[in-house]
């Protein structure tokens, strides 16, 4: 430890830290601009300019390493008289233009020039201006406020993984821009906005809509992902202006995705649900709540006893809450249904009771950057959880391996050491080949199901196994395999899962098995059929989302639910919609409630309820209601509540969210570890599934499914900024040239893809990424719903 | 615009020598555009972005260092560049009176090419060769203690 003097005072620091960090720690505030600790430094602002003692010159305490007894000066004559002459120079060129600039209010070169500058300046010639660029729609630029810190710049290329922003020309004349007014396409490109100290980049969204000082901020949690990043929702007078992070280095750090910064902008569409609906013959009538829950209950207990409450189903968003969770599953359960499911998008269910009490990861978020090796499964990582893709791609930085077996190959963010593509069909048989690798070089063989090495021997891969292999296994490795979305909605989903956790509990890997959403806590709600809450098993289990809607019952619960796009198979979906009797859609936009739906419940956004979500780590987080429900919207919770009332149920007489979270820690301890394992199930590892598409016309090809980053829940999908980013806007079929050519594709042309419940016609986009034998084609969109679930198409080229 | 171009063998082939000459391939990109400049003419789109693709940069990058630099050229210019020197050593020599004969004789402005796309006139600074002054550089060939006269010769001898 070193001895350092600030301002008189004695602090200890280490060696080869700065005087900007001794300072940070100690609360001595020294001003900064191009300073950040998540970036490198770049010196080039000058304005965190120091008097040392010795030192002929001030010098700058970002990059000035402390030595055994400096003495440091911040606030001296010379200190300051420093910075405030390169505030001087800063403001040169700057428009002081602060009474029309969205940063007003929270601008670091505002608050410094205040605090550190002079009060008038000596500059009397003209200043230059700088056009601004078009960056993309959720991005202003206003250039010539920029004051060239470089931040922006450091950014996409340290952190983002993409550089985006470069600063070009030089001197007088240097500008940041993209090259030649490209747009500015990252998944986590807001971030630039926080990062930059002035007005330069500002939210396209937000532009003039509110002045900072007005907006009142509340916590939120983001519901898109499992990561459960924290929000900062600023509202004026019960209107969403926008949203930013709240730093939590255990989470999201100081960073927020695009869609969980610009998601809000759907709540304050004019396609939200403000009043219960009722059919009445073709049109919807508003009615009051008392009469909808009066209708809703006396339609179900009507089933309940006409039938039974087995013929009630209900299914429900992965992004809805923790309690909403629990409600739901509470009120089916006490009809006598344990039909209740929140993984719409699963496919294979065959594990189910092998599972642990709910999926995630068994390495904290906060240490994932400190692995050596990763191996991805089934994940467009970079679209799926874009903040976890950061966190690897400082494991690439620092020297780790990153492997990949994915059906394409997406682009990643970070360097990856191998990649295997394989046809969604195989890769169930590459992820064997990999454990069975794995299984002989840590000497497990003997260990391995016999099932799996016969999955394993089925197909030849070649050097890259053993390479991946050796990546998870080198001596001192701390290494994870993480199973992403793609796998979890395969086909072969138990599969992946049995093997992922069958080299965590036999190798010493780490696993992370990923759900959609707030899908931890689904899981330990109860929201799923063969489980009580709390994990808890089931001695009556209900049908998988699945089984609900193959066995047509007679009434559906749809929650957060929107038909074309959430749920894997849209046709089966609408098919037994139009059979049931009865149909109840609680729904938070007007255009995502089916048109079967009997009665519809207006869902408060998630910006308006208490909320409690589990990431995947297993760490239960808790919103505030940023603003009221939109009209007579109301939380969800709140909702089922008096559903439960109307039922005249037991034991719903919870009068705050809180109350809910209570009754579910009566059985799960929320602050518990999470445990991720799944019980050796040899069942589920039969690789089962080879799917054939049952109709003629065409090359039957695999078909590669994922969701597109803005297509992921209906808040999203209605977020107009986010739906006009380039992420948003290919809805085309992606192959390989050589594919099209045998496929007779000529340019310009479309071509048909069939499945047995409907075609679509797919502008196509020759993209080698895709291997051969398969198509990507995106799902969750309603342009693409009549195909269905079948990861097998047939594919045929159109003039 | 042209967006995609492609590097000739020849040139790839000396750009992939600069990038083993260095621990990171980014380090080659002045070499690059500078090959790549020679053959093209000017740093197009394109020729950015196969730089970029070659040395496994975002255009971005190289595009930061062509603007960077005066003597890349990121619009379209003469085949001859002619870039006078007008700092200080040569200033106090004449050089305004040899760029404003330039002007004159190619009746162009400073930055500008000749409708015939034969010559652009640039101003440079200082070009470490005040002994000479008034200077300019003519592609790659210092021209040094300018008269009218002299520049008359050499805009003849252009072709
Ligand atoms: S745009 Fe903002 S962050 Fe980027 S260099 Fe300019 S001032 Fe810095
Ligand atoms: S913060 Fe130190 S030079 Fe910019
Ligand atoms: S001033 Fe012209 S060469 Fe130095």
């Amino acid at each position: 430890m070193l001895k350092v003097e600030i301002n008189g005072q004695q602090f200890e620091a280490e060696p080869g830290s700065t005087i900007i960090e001794v300072a940070d720690n100690a609360g001595i505030y020294i001003p900064r601009f191009c300073y950040h600790e998540k970036l490198s430094v770049a010196a080039n602002c000058r304005m965190c300019l120091v008097e040392v003692e010795r030192a002929p010159k001030p010098l700058p305490a970002c990059a000035t390493p402390v030595t055994d007894g400096m003495v440091v000066q911040t606030l001296s004559d010379i200190a300051k008289q420093a910075q405030a002459d390169t505030m001087e120079f800063l403001l040169i060129n700057h428009p002081l233009d602060c009474p029309i600039c969205d940063q007003g209010g929270e601008c670091p070169l505002q608050d410094q020039a205040m605090g550190f500058g002079g009060s008038s300046s000596v500059f009397e010639e003209v200043k230059r201006s700088v056009d601004n660029v078009d960056i993309g729609p959720l991005i202003t630029t206003e250039m010539t406020r920029c004051i060239h810190c470089t931040r922006c710049v450091r950014f996409g290329e340290e952190v983002a993984g993409v550089m985006e922003l470069g600063a070009i020309g030089r001197g007088e004349d240097m500008k940041i821009s993209t090259f030649l007014g490209t747009s500015m396409d990252s998944e986590v490109s807001g971030n630039v906005i926080d990062l930059c100290p002035v007005g330069a980049l500002t939210s396209k969204p937000y532009r003039f809509t509110a002045r900072t000082w007005e907006l009142n901020g509340h916590k939120g949690i983001s519901p898109h992902d499992c990561l459960g990043s924290n929000l900062e929702i600023q509202e004026i007078g019960g209107v969403v202006k926008r949203v930013l992070p709240r730093d939590n280095e255990a989470v999201n750090e100081c960073w927020l995705s695009d869609r969980d910064r610009y998601s809000y902008e759907s709540v304050n569409s004019s396609d939200r649900l403000t009043m219960p609906l009722v059919r009445r013959g073709e049109n919807y009538q508003e009615i009051e709540w008392a009469e909808a829950l009066d209708l809703v209950s006396s339609k179900l207990m009507q089933i309940k006893e006409t039938w039974s409450g087995k013929e009630i189903g209900a299914i429900a968003s992965p992004t809805a809450s923790l309690e909403e969770f629990f409600l739901l599953q509470k009120i089916l359960r006490a009809l006598g249904s344990s039909n209740v499911d929140h993984r719409l998008r699963q496919q294979d269910f065959r594990d189910d009771l092998a599972a642990p009490v709910c999926p995630g990861t068994d390495v904290s978020i906060s240490k994932l950057q400190e692995l050596d090796g990763v191996l991805i499964v089934g994940s467009n990582i970079r679209k799926e959880l874009p903040l976890i893709s950061l966190r690897l791609r400082r494991v690439a930085q620092q020297g780790g391996e990153i492997a990949v077996l994915n059906p394409m190959s997406f682009d990643h963010n970070f360097a990856t050491t191998q990649e295997m593509i394989v046809k969604p069909s195989m890769m169930a048989i590459a992820f064997a080949s990999i454990a069975r690798k794995i299984a002989m070089a840590t000497g497990k063989e003997d260990l391995l199901p016999i099932d799996l090495v016969e999955l394993a021997t089925r197909h030849e891969f070649g050097i890259n196994v053993d390479a991946i292999a050796n990546s998870l296994i080198r001596n001192g490795t701390d290494a994870l395999i993480l199973l992403g979305q793609i796998g979890m909605n395969h086909p072969d989903a138990s599969t992946l899962r049995q093997i992922t956790s069958w080299l965590g509990v036999n190798c010493g890997i780490r696993i992370a098995i990923l759900p959609d959403a707030n899908g931890v806590a689904g899981w330990v709600a109860g929201c799923v059929p063969h489980r009580l809450p709390g994990g808890h098993s089931n001695s009556s289990p209900g049908l998988n989302c699945k089984k609900m809607i193959d066995q047509r019952l007679k009434a559906y619960v749809l929650y957060g639910v929107e038909v074309s796009n959430d749920y894997s198979d849209p046709v089966a979906l609408d098919t037994a919609l139009n059979e049931a009797e009865f149909v109840v859609s609680f729904s938070t936009f007007r255009s995502a409630v089916p048109e079967q739906a009997d009665v519809v419940l207006p869902l408060a956004a998630f910006t308006e309820i208490d909320a409690g979500y589990i990431n995947c780590e297993g760490v239960a987080q808790f919103a505030n209601a940023a603003v009221n429900p939109m009209g007579q919207s109301r939380p969800g919770w709140k909702i089922l509540r008096v559903l439960g009332n109307f039922l005249k149920l037991a034991g719903f007489d919870h009068v705050s969210s809180k109350d809910i979270i209570a009754e579910l820690e009566e059985v799960y301890d929320l602050s518990a570890p999470i445990s991720v394992r799944y019980k050796p199930d040899l069942q589920a590892i039969n690789h089962v599934v080879t799917q054939s598409a049952e109709v003629k016309n065409g090359k039957q090809l695999d078909r590669i499914i994922d969701v597109p980053v803005y297509s992921v829940d209906p808040t999203v999908r209605r977020a107009t900024a986010l739906q006009s980013t380039k992420d948003a806007d290919t809805v085309a079929l992606l192959a390989c040239a050589e594919e099209l050519e045998e496929l007779g594709f000529k340019h310009g042309g479309q071509i048909a893809v069939r499945s047995e419940t409907g075609e679509v016609m797919l502008p196509v986009q020759p993209d080698e990424r895709v291997p051969r034998g398969a198509v990507y084609v995106p799902a969750g969109l309603s342009e693409t719903s009549v195909l269905g679930s079948l990861s097998v198409v047939m594919v045929q080229a159109m003039e | 615009m042209e967006i995609d171009y492609q590097l000739s063998d020849d040139v790839r082939e000396k750009i992939e020598a600069e990038a083993n000459k260095y621990p990171s391939r980014r380090a080659a990109v002045k070499s690059a555009l500078r090959y790549a400049q020679q053959e093209h003419g000017w740093v197009s789109e394109g020729v950015v972005n196969a730089v970029a693709e070659l040395l496994s940069l975002q255009s971005i990058q190289v595009f930061e260092v062509a603007t960077f630099y005066d003597m890349f050229y990121t619009k379209p210019v003469g085949r001859h560049r002619i870039r006078v020197c007008t700092n200080v050593s040569c200033m106090l020599r004449g050089s305004t009176d040899v760029l404003n004969h330039l002007k004159e004789k190619l009746g162009v402005e400073v930055g500008e090419t000749t409708a015939d796309g034969k010559v652009a006139l640039f101003e440079a600074e200082c070009l470490g060769a005040c002994g000479g002054a008034p200077m300019l550089i003519c592609n790659n060939r210092y021209v040094e203690n300018l008269t009218p006269e002299g520049v008359d010769q050499l805009l003849s001898e252009l072709d």
